[in-house]
């Protein structure tokens, strides 16, 4: 068994630094992913959040549009990772996402998500996208007014907020432990 | 409770924006050829730079007609500026809604001693800096993103490269300083040293800080992404070029790739005539953007 696990991070355009950091933090080997065959020997990928009209024409110029739909490791979006995982972009997730839902950069905030039976996460919603409709696979880990914003379904796991903005690694923990699950069935 | 305006809701805005190029933008065409071509935000103006600095007299916040239009056109943050000092236009671009706003010396300064209190603010600012004594002084004022200055509308990046040289290196010699050197550097930055203190520990601005003035081709891009810059705007380079959407894509994916010559060498090819530019050394003292603010 190695001993660090080996997680890429899209860093094509967005907020893949604080990711990168976290993930360091919670030991894991770290691939900043720019072109397609840094997506090789991956056990995990992020998909952070930035602007999603532009990663989505990065990825597509950088011909990872592709390779990233055959991906076959657990996956964690936050914000604009979120939408590109929706029924409308890769698929992964069967959830509808409405872009910038809660409004413009004023209306951009900071709330406390309630997790079932766990202590609260700190939400930054930033020009966050709004979970419209949840398929019956999907899995509600944490809600804002009882709204869906951290989705899992099977190996993906995404959250309409960003939690690498904050000291809380709990998100990250748990998409680690996703990663280390699948590298234990897969061995 | 939803907690509104808070500093890591103002400056997580700007990390979402990090390696992506914002684009000055005149009209809503323009702004719909930014986004296509992978702008991560717009900068909406009256008049780009190269004009203002042509055409002369007093340059003000953008007719809100414009940006209405510009918002309506396009999905990604839209970005204004208002005159340094000038807390009205602040407060009217808060009204319409623009998602930064931007105090910047490319207006004519509307206050000759004082920058906008941005604290007050729920919109973000981003400002301008030309060394680590500005761009500690406008954070502490509440700018939550700094930009380098260059010198607007003449596509010379020589500028830019000097501020972005003075902000790196000044960060990379603090580090090296003892404790009790940090107080009487302060002093000298004319900077809180609380500011000072975390810079001098962490090496680095705490906000995200972008280049601007003066990018005209991908290679100038890189460039800056290269000395340091987490993006850059970009302002006449673009709708003053021959070919604007092909030049605003070649940009973007510089942007990215910034440390891959091999994608640089591809994306430079056969985009047209660049701006045509002015050499900034050439600018007699008055004309100079760069000085405005302090």
């Amino acid at each position: 068994m190695r001993d660090a696990l080996r997680i890429g991070v899209l860093a094509v355009q967005g907020n893949f630094r604080e990711h990168v950091a976290m993930l360091r933090r919670l030991r894991a080997d770290v691939v900043e992913v720019r072109k397609p065959e840094q997506l090789e020997g991956l056990d995990g990928l992020v998909v952070p959040g930035g602007e999603s009209t532009a990663i989505g024409r990065l990825v597509h110029v950088s011909g990872l549009e592709e390779p990233l739909a055959r991906f076959e490791g657990p996956l964690l979006g936050t914000c604009a990772g979120m939408i590109l995982f929706d029924r409308r972009h890769l698929g992964f997730l069967d959830v509808e996402v409405a872009r910038n839902a809660y409004g413009r950069q004023v209306a951009s905030f900071e709330a406390n998500v309630d997790l079932a039976g766990e202590e609260p996460i700190r939400g930054v919603f930033i020009r966050a996208p709004r979970v419209e409709d949840v398929g019956t696979d999907v899995e509600v880990l944490g809600r804002l007014d009882d709204e869906p914003v951290l989705v899992r379904q099977g190996r993906v796991l995404a959250a309409s907020f960003h939690p690498e903005l904050t000291d809380d690694t709990r998100v990250h923990e748990k998409f680690l432990e996703i990663v280390r699950e699948a590298v234990h069935v897969r061995a | 409770m939803a907690e509104l305006g808070t500093m890591r809701v103002k400056s997580g805005l700007a990390e979402m924006l990090k390696g992506g190029v914002i684009m000055d933008v005149t009209t809503a065409e323009q702004s719909r050829i930014a986004e296509e071509a992978g702008a991560v935000a717009v900068m909406a103006l009256e008049r780009v730079p190269a004009d203002i600095r042509a055409e002369g007299g007093v340059a003000r916040m953008a007719d809100p007609t414009k940006i209405l239009e510009i918002q309506e056109a396009v999905t990604i943050p839209v970005m204004a500026k208002a005159r340094i000092g000038h807390f009205v236009e602040a407060q009217i671009l808060e009204a319409l809604e623009v998602d930064y706003i931007d105090e910047s010396e490319v207006l004519t300064p509307a206050d000759e001693r004082h920058h906008i209190d941005k604290w007050g603010f729920r919109v973000p600012f981003v400002c301008g800096c030309r060394n680590l004594g500005e761009a500690l002084r406008r954070l502490s004022e509440g700018a939550a993103m700094i930009r380098t200055k260059g010198e607007a509308g003449t596509g010379d990046i020589v500028n830019a490269v000097r501020h972005m040289r003075a902000v790196y290196g000044h960060i990379r010699r603090l580090q090296t300083l003892a404790e009790e050197e940090l107080y009487t550097e302060a002093k000298e930055l004319q900077a809180p040293l609380e500011l000072v203190r975390w810079v001098a520990e962490n090496g680095r601005l705490p906000v995200v800080t972008f280049t601007a003035g003066g990018i005209a081709t991908p290679a100038d891009a890189a460039l800056c992404m290269q000395l340091g810059a987490d993006g850059v705007f970009v302002g006449s380079g673009i709708f003053k070029s021959s070919d604007p959407l092909a030049r605003a894509k070649a940009i973007v994916e510089a942007t990215t790739h910034y440390s891959d010559a091999e994608i640089l060498a591809r994306v430079s090819t056969g985009l047209g005539e660049p701006m045509r530019g002015l050499d900034a050394a050439a600018l007699a003292p008055e004309e100079l953007l760069e000085t405005r603010g302090w």
